[in-house]
C-alpha cells in the first residue's frame, strides 16, 4: 500500500529543502526579479500537490472504521530506548492533517505580495512555511509519544522564525521569545512526563523496543497519582498550546504582531496540537486522570470562553481581537472534550476543523484590509465607513465574522451547538451549569464581530481611505473556498462527522470503562 | 398531496436562490435585478397557494406532513434530519409570508427607486423570506433556530442598509447591530431550551420532542426550565419585555423593511414558536402564566409608548409591540388562545403592513419626513394612502366587520376565560386587554388624524405631496382590502379555528367570567371613547408644530419609559465594569504574572553578574580562596573521619 | 635527607607562584607566577612519584612541561597582542569579559 501519511510528510520537506536551500546563504545574485518570480510558484505548487495527496489518503482512508487509526506506517526509530517512526490517522487526525494542508497554499497565496520582492526574504518565507507543514501534518500522525513530543517541539522552530522574522508588529521579537518560552516551557514538562510514562510503561511488561508506542501504552495501568501526575504534565503543555486561561498569554501578542497568514497557521492549525493532544492523548492514556481533573478543566474551559471574547470586545488592534477570539473558542472545545459525551467529543472535533476554517477566513481578510490602509494600521480606530469603498472585502469579512459567531447555517453553528447540548448532559459534576455558564459567549460573540464590522465598515469613510482597492481575484481565491466549505459543512456536516464520530464515541468509552456498566451503555459506547 | 410535496424545498429554494444571485451577481444584475427579486417572492407565493389548496382537499387527521430531504446532523446519538414540516399552522405563516411578502417586494421596486443599491436591498429581502420561511417550515428546533437567526441576520442587514454615506449611517449601524445582538440575548434561551430538550427527550425534531410521550417524560421543573427559556428567545426576537429595546430603532431600516420584518413577519416569529412548542408549556402552567404575564406588560408598555411618539415609523413599532403582546397573552392562554394568537398575528400582519406601507406612502411624499407634527390634512393630496390606511386604523381599533375585529376580540374573550383555582387570573388579563384595546384606539386614532386630519397643515416648506407610483399604491390596495375583509372572511363560523385545529388541538369550550356580548359591548364602547379622545385632542383642537412638555408620563412613554436608559445603568454600565475588570486583570495579573517568571530569571542573573568583574586576578583569587575553603573541608572532614 | 623537604620545597614554590598571580599586574610578571605554581607541580609530581616508587608521577610531569610550554606560546603571543593595542601590559587594563 502507498505510504500515504509518510508521504503527505516528507514532500513539503522536500519542497522546503529545495525552496529554502538557498536562503541559508546569503547570495543575492542576479537581478531580484528572476528569483522572486521562482521561490512563490514553486512553494505553491508543491503545497498544490501535496493537496493532491491528501485527496489520495481521503480516497485510501476507510470511513467505516474511522475510530481506528489506519494509513499506519511503523519503522524502529532509535530501537535501544524503543522510539519508533509510527504514524497513522483516525478521523480526526486525518480532518485536521486536511486543514493544515488545504489551509497552507492559501497562506502563501494570501502572503504572495506581502513579503516584498527581496529574494532570499521571499524564499526563507516559503521555506518556513513548508516546513511548519511537514511537522504540523506529522505532529496530526503520530502513533509514538516521543516522535509527538520532538514533533511538538520541532515545530516551534519554523513558528519562531516566522513570527520573530517577518511579522509586521514592532513587538514581533518579543512576541516571538514570548511563544517560544511558553511552548518551551510546557513541552519541558511534557518530557519529564514523557520520560517517566517510559519507565512506567516498561516496568508494567510493556516490550521495551515498543514502549512509546501509544497503542501499547493505552493498556497500561500507571497506577493513580503516577497517572494524574502524568497527566498534569501532559495537559499543561496541551494548555499553554490550546491556548487556555490563564496560560494564553503569548497569543495576543503573537497574534498582533506576526503575518496574518503566520497566525493563521500557528493558531488554526498548530495550536490544534494542544486539543488534539487533550483528545488523543491525555484521555486514552490517563482516563482515570481525566475524569479526575474534568471539573476543574470544564470551569478553566468556560472562563476561557467568556475570558476571551470578553477580552476580545476590549480590543483597539484588530488582529489582536481576532486572536481572543480564538481563546474563546477554544474555550468551547476543550469543553466539549472534557464533558465526556459522544455529542460534545465530536461536535470538538468538528469544531477544531471549522474554527480553523472560520478563524482563518477572518485573519486572512483582516490581513487583506490592513495591507490596503496606507500605513499598515491594525489599530480599528483607524478605519471606517469602508463598506461603500470596498464592499467585496466588507461582505467577505462579514461572512468570516459572521462564521465566528457561529451563525446557523455555517459549519461553526453545528459544532457550537453539538458542543453546548452535548456539555449540558456531560457526565462530570456540574456539566449542565458550566454548558449553560458558556452559552453567553455566543452573545458576547455577537458584540465583538458586529462592533468591530460597525466601527470599520459603517459611517463615512475615514479620511485618505476614500479610494481604497476593492478584493483583488487573487485574494477572492483566497477566500471564496474557506467560505463555501464553512457553508458546505453548514448545510451537510455530515461529510466531516463521519470522520469524528466514531472516535468520539470510542474516546467516551475509553474514560467510562471503569462506570457502571448500565451509565456506558447510556453514554452511547457501542464500541 | 403527496405529488406536490416535492414543491415544498422551492419555497424556501428560490428566494435563496434569489438572494445569491443578487447579492454575488454584481453590477450586472442592477438592471434587473429587482424584478428578479419580486420572481422569486412570487414563485414561491405561487407554491404555497398550491400547497394550501392541496391541503385543504386532504382530511384533516392527514394534514400534518414531515418531508424529509436529507440527514443534516447525526453523530453522538443526536440525530436531525434536514426536512420541512407542512401542516395548518406552517402553511399559514407562508401565506402570509410570500404573499404579504411579495406586495411589499413590489411596493419597494418604486419605493426603493432612487437608490443606487437597490438591487442589494432586494437580495436582502429575498434572503430574508427565505430565512423566514426555513423558520416556519423547520422540523426541528435545529433547523427552527438556523431561519431564526437567518431572519435575525436579515433584518441586521436591512436594518443597517444604509449605514454609510448618511448623515444617520452610524445611528443606523447601532441600531442594527442593538437589534442582532438583543435578538442572540433572546437565542441563549433557544439553545438552552435545546440543550435543556436534548436532555429530557434525547431528539430535536418536532415528531419526537412534542410527542406525548416525550412530553409526558419532562419533569414538570424541566418543562417550565424549557417553557422560560423558549420565552426568552421569543421575547427577543418578538420586542417582548424585557427585550423591547431594539424594535424602535429598527425603524432606521428602510420602510418596507419595517412593514415586512418589523411588523409582519419576523418580529410574530415568537409567537409561532409559542404555539409551536403548545405541548412544553401546557406541561408547565407557570411557565404559561409568565408568558401571559410578559404579553400583558408589553401589550401596556407598546401601548403606552404608542401614545406620545411623534415619529410614525416609531408610533406603528410601538405598536407593534403592543399587538404582540395580545398574541403572547393568547399563546400563554393554552388551546383556547393558540388559534386567536395566530389569527391576530394573521389579520396583524395584513393590516400592520398596510399602515407601514401607508406611512412610508406618506412619507415619500413628504421628502422623508417622519415627524407627525409636521404633516397634517393629507387626506386630499394622498386619498388611496388615505382610504387604505384608514382601513387598517378601522381594522387594529377593532371596530366591526373589519379584520382586528374577530382576532382580537377572541383574545379578549380567551383571557377572560377561567382558570381553575385561580380566579383572579381571567379578571386581570381581561381587563389589561380591555384596557389595552382602549390605549390602541388613543393612539392610532392620534396617528391617523396627525397625519391626515385638521384643516392646517404643518408642513414644512417647499413640500407638494403627491401620490405615489402605482406600483406603490397596488401594495396598498391589496392589504387594505385584507384589512378590511380578512377577519370576517376566516372569522365567521370559526372558518380559522378549524383549520388551526389540527395542529394545536381542540380547545374545549369554557363560559368567560362575563356574557360574550358583555365584553364585545364594554370593549367597543372603551375603544370608541379612546378613538373620541384623540379626535378630539388632534382634529378638532389644533395640533402644535413643536411637541408640548407634557406630562411626567408623557415625557416617559416618550423615551419609551426610560427602556434605554434602564439598559444602560442595570446591564451594560455593569457588563462594561466587569469588562474593564478582566481587561485590566489580564493586564496586570496574568500577563504580568507570567511576566514575572523571566523577570525573576534576570534578577537572579543580575545578583551574579557583580562577581564577573573582568579582573583576572580576582578569579585567581577566587579560585585560591575556593581551593583553600576545599582543603579545609577535606582536612576536617577527614579529621572527623580519624577522629571516630 | 628526608624526602618531605621536597614537598614542602614545592608548596612555598607554588605559594610564591600564586602570590605573584595574584599581586602582580604586569602580565609578564603574572606569567612567570604560573610557570612557577606548574613547576611547583611538577617537583610534587616527581616527589611522590619516588615517595611511591610509581613513574605515573614522573610521566604527568612531561605532560605539564609540554603543555606549559604550549601555555606560553600562545599566552605571549596574546601578551604581545595586547600590548601593541593597548601598549599596557597590565592584566587590568583587560576587563571587557566582565559581567
Amino acid at each position: 500500500m502507498f505510504p500515504w501519511l509518510t508521504a503527505l510528510i516528507a514532500w513539503p520537506l522536500v519542497g522546503a529543502a529545495l525552496v529554502g536551500l538557498s536562503a541559508l546563504g546569503r547570495s543575492r545574485t542576479g537581478p531580484a526579479s528572476a528569483g522572486v518570480g521562482l521561490a512563490r510558484p514553486l512553494a505553491l505548487l508543491f503545497s498544490l500537490v501535496e493537496v493532491a495527496l491528501l485527496v489520495g489518503a481521503f480516497a485510501a482512508f476507510d470511513t467505516g472504521a474511522a475510530a481506528e487509526h489506519q494509513l499506519g506506517a511503523t519503522y524502529a526509530w532509535i530501537p535501544q530506548i524503543g522510539v519508533s517512526y509510527a504514524v497513522a490517522v483516525d478521523g480526526v487526525g486525518l480532518l485536521l492533517v486536511a486543514l493544515a494542508v488545504v489551509l497552507v497554499p492559501l497562506v502563501l497565496l494570501a502572503a504572495w505580495k506581502e513579503q516584498g520582492r527581496d529574494e532570499v526574504r521571499l524564499r526563507r518565507f516559503v521555506g518556513l512555511v513548508l516546513l511548519l507543514e511537514a511537522f504540523m501534518v506529522a505532529v496530526f500522525c503520530a502513533r509514538d509519544v516521543f516522535l509527538f513530543y520532538v514533533l511538538f517541539e520541532a515545530m516551534l522552530i519554523p513558528a519562531y522564525f516566522l513570527i520573530g522574522g517577518f511579522g509586521q508588529g514592532a513587538g514581533r521579537r518579543k512576541a516571538a521569545v514570548k511563544f517560544l518560552m511558553f511552548s518551551l516551557g510546557g513541552g519541558l514538562i511534557m518530557l519529564a512526563a514523557v520520560i517517566a510514562l517510559y519507565f512506567l510503561g516498561v516496568s508494567a511488561g510493556v516490550d521495551p523496543s515498543r514502549a512509546f508506542l501509544v497503542d501499547e501504552l493505552v493498556a497500561v495501568d500507571l497506577g493513580t497519582t503516577a497517572e494524574r501526575l502524568m497527566f498534569v504534565g501532559f495537559f499543561i503543555a496541551f494548555a499553554i498550546k490550546a491556548p487556555m486561561v490563564p496560560v494564553h498569554s503569548w497569543l495576543p501578542d503573537v497574534a498582533g504582531n506576526a503575518t496574518p497568514g503566520t497566525s493563521t497557521l500557528l493558531i488554526c492549525v498548530l495550536d490544534k496540537v494542544g486539543t488534539f493532544g487533550m483528545l488523543t492523548l491525555c484521555l486514552p492514556l490517563f482516563p482515570e486522570a481525566s475524569r479526575w481533573a474534568a471539573p476543574l478543566v470544564i470551569a478553566l474551559a468556560v472562563i476561557s470562553v467568556l475570558y476571551g471574547a470578553i477580552m476580545a470586545i476590549m480590543q483597539t488592534d484588530l488582529l489582536r481581537l481576532v486572536g481572543w477570539t480564538s481563546v474563546s473558542h477554544f474555550g468551547f472545545i476543550i469543553l466539549g472534550i472534557f464533558t465526556f459525551t459522544p455529542l460534545g467529543t465530536a461536535g470538538s472535533s468538528f469544531m477544531m476543523l471549522n474554527h480553523g476554517l472560520a478563524t482563518g477566513a477572518l485573519f486572512l481578510v483582516a490581513g487583506f484590509l490592513v495591507s490596503r490602509h496606507p500605513e499598515k494600521s491594525q489599530k480599528i480606530a483607524d478605519y471606517s465607513g469602508l463598506r461603500s469603498v470596498t464592499p467585496v472585502l466588507a461582505g467577505t469579512f462579514l461572512v468570516a465574522g459572521l462564521a465566528t459567531l457561529s451563525l446557523p447555517g455555517l459549519a461553526t453553528f453545528v459544532s457550537e451547538i453539538m458542543v453546548l447540548v452535548g456539555a449540558f448532559g456531560g457526565s462530570p459534576a456540574g456539566s449542565a451549569g458550566w454548558a449553560i455558564a458558556a452559552v453567553p459567549g455566543v452573545v458576547l460573540a455577537a458584540v465583538y464581530v458586529l462592533l468591530t464590522y460597525q466601527k470599520i465598515f459603517t459611517g463615512a469613510p475615514a479620511a485618505g481611505l476614500e479610494a481604497l482597492p476593492d478584493l483583488r481575484l487573487r485574494e477572492r481565491v483566497v477566500a471564496a473556498p474557506l467560505v463555501v466549505g464553512l457553508l458546505v459543512l453548514g448545510l451537510v456536516p455530515g461529510l466531516a462527522l463521519t470522520y469524528v464520530d466514531a472516535p468520539a464515541e470510542q474516546s467516551v468509552a475509553l474514560t467510562t470503562v471503569d462506570e457502571p456498566a448500565d451509565d456506558a451503555t447510556q453514554m452511547g459506547s457501542d464500541q | 398531496m403527496n405529488d406536490v410535496i416535492g414543491l415544498a424545498p422551492w419555497l424556501v429554494g428560490l428566494p435563496l436562490i434569489g438572494a445569491a444571485i443578487l447579492l454575488l451577481g454584481g453590477k450586472a444584475t442592477d438592471r434587473w435585478g429587482h424584478w428578479l427579486g419580486v420572481a422569486a417572492s412570487a414563485a414561491s407565493a405561487v407554491i404555497g397557494f398550491i400547497l394550501m389548496f392541496r391541503m385543504i382537499g386532504t382530511p384533516a387527521e392527514e394534514r400534518s406532513i414531515d418531508h424529509h430531504l436529507w440527514t443534516w446532523l447525526s453523530a453522538g446519538g443526536l440525530d436531525v434530519d434536514l426536512g420541512i414540516r407542512l401542516d395548518p399552522l406552517s402553511l399559514t405563516f407562508v401565506m402570509l409570508v410570500t404573499f404579504v411578502g411579495t406586495l411589499i417586494h413590489v411596493y419597494s421596486v418604486a419605493y426603493m427607486d432612487h437608490d443606487p443599491h437597490r438591487r442589494r436591498f432586494f437580495g436582502y429581502l429575498n434572503l430574508f423570506v427565505a430565512a423566514m420561511l426555513t423558520l416556519v417550515l423547520a422540523d426541528s428546533y435545529l433547523l427552527l433556530f438556523v431561519g431564526w437567526e437567518g431572519v435575525g441576520l436579515a433584518s441586521y442587514l436591512l436594518i443597517g442598509f444604509w449605514d454609510t454615506g448618511r448623515p444617520s449611517a452610524r445611528e443606523n449601524a447601532v441600531a442594527a447591530k442593538k437589534a442582532f445582538v438583543m435578538n442572540r440575548i433572546g437565542d441563549m434561551g433557544l439553545i438552552a431550551a435545546m440543550a435543556l430538550l436534548f436532555a429530557g427527550t434525547g431528539a430535536l425534531d418536532f415528531g419526537t420532542t412534542l410527542s406525548d410521550d416525550a412530553v409526558g417524560s419532562l419533569s414538570e421543573p424541566t418543562a417550565t426550565a424549557i417553557g422560560l427559556c423558549l420565552l426568552l428567545a421569543a421575547c427577543g426576537k418578538s420586542a417582548q419585555f424585557p427585550l423591547q429595546a431594539w424594535l424602535g430603532d429598527a425603524m432606521a431600516g428602510p420602510t418596507p423593511v419595517s412593514a415586512l420584518i418589523h411588523a409582519a413577519t419576523m418580529v410574530t416569529a415568537g409567537v409561532y414558536l409559542m404555539v409551536r412548542s403548545g405541548p412544553i408549556l401546557e406541561a408547565a402552567p407557570t411557565a404559561q402564566l409568565v408568558v401571559v404575564i410578559v404579553g400583558a406588560v408589553t401589550l401596556l408598555f407598546g401601548a403606552v409608548v404608542g401614545t406620545a411618539k411623534d415619529d410614525i415609523k416609531k408610533a406603528l413599532a410601538a405598536s407593534t409591540m403592543s399587538q404582540i403582546g395580545y398574541m403572547m397573552l393568547a399563546a400563554g392562554l393554552g388551546p383556547a388562545g393558540y388559534a386567536f394568537a395566530i389569527f391576530h398575528l394573521l389579520t396583524h400582519g395584513f393590516f400592520k403592513a398596510g399602515l407601514f406601507l401607508g406611512a412610508g406612502s406618506v412619507m415619500h411624499a413628504m421628502d422623508d419626513q417622519t415627524d407627525m407634527r409636521r404633516f397634517g390634512g393629507l387626506s386630499r393630496f394622498l386619498p388611496i394612502t388615505w382610504i387604505t390606511m384608514g382601513l387598517g386604523w378601522l381594522a387594529i381599533l377593532g371596530i366591526p366587520p373589519f379584520s382586528g375585529f374577530w382576532s382580537k376580540d377572541g383574545i379578549i374573550e380567551a383571557a377572560f376565560m377561567p382558570v381553575e383555582g385561580q380566579p383572579w387570573r381571567a379578571w386581570v388579563f381581561g381587563t389589561v386587554a380591555v384596557l389595552g384595546a382602549a390605549i390602541t384606539a388613543f393612539y392610532m386614532t392620534r396617528l391617523f388624524f396627525m397625519t391626515f386630519g385638521g384643516r392646517r397643515p404643518r408642513w414644512a416648506e417647499n413640500q407638494h405631496p403627491h401620490e405615489s407610483s402605482p406600483l406603490m399604491w397596488w401594495p396598498l390596495v391589496f392589504l387594505g382590502v385584507g384589512s378590511a375583509a380578512l377577519g370576517a372572511v376566516l372569522g365567521i363560523g370559526g372558518t380559522f379555528v378549524t383549520w388551526l385545529e389540527p395542529v394545536v388541538g381542540h380547545a374545549e369550550h369554557h363560559e368567560p367570567v362575563l356574557p360574550v356580548p358583555v365584553i364585545i359591548t364594554a370593549t367597543l364602547v372603551v375603544v370608541v371613547l379612546g378613538a373620541l379622545l384623540a379626535f378630539r385632542m388632534y382634529a378638532v383642537s389644533l395640533v402644535p408644530e413643536e411637541a408640548p412638555r407634557g406630562s411626567v408620563l408623557t415625557r416617559a412613554a416618550r423615551r419609551d419609559l426610560y427602556q434605554d436608559a434602564a439598559n444602560e445603568t442595570l446591564v451594560l454600565k455593569p457588563a462594561h465594569g466587569v469588562a474593564r475588570l478582566v481587561q485590566v486583570g489580564d493586564r496586570d495579573v496574568v500577563d504580568r504574572g507570567w511576566g514575572a517568571l523571566p523577570q525573576a530569571v534576570s534578577w537572579f542573573g543580575a545578583a551574579f553578574r557583580k562577581a564577573q568583574s573582568g579582573y583576572v586576578r580576582s578569579y585567581a583569587a577566587g579560585m585560591a580562596g575556593g581551593v583553600l575553603v576545599i582543603a579545609v573541608v577535606v582536612w576536617l572532614v577527614a579529621g572527623l573521619g580519624g577522629a571516630q | 635527607m628526608d624526602i618531605t623537604n621536597y614537598v614542602v620545597l614545592a608548596a612555598v614554590l607554588f605559594a610564591i607562584g600564586a602570590t605573584t598571580v595574584l599581586l602582580r599586574r604586569n602580565a609578564i610578571v603574572v606569567f612567570m607566577g604560573v610557570e612557577l605554581m606548574l613547576n611547583a607541580t611538577n617537583l610534587a609530581f616527581v616527589t611522590f612519584a619516588r615517595m611511591h616508587g610509581d613513574l605515573t608521577g614522573q610521566v604527568l610531569a612531561f605532560f605539564v612541561m609540554v603543555v606549559a610550554a604550549a601555555e606560553v606560546v600562545v599566552g605571549l603571543a596574546i601578551i604581545v597582542t595586547i600590548f601593541r593595542t593597548r601598549r599596557s601590559a597590565s592584566v587590568d587594563d583587560v576587563n571587557l569579559l566582565r559581567g
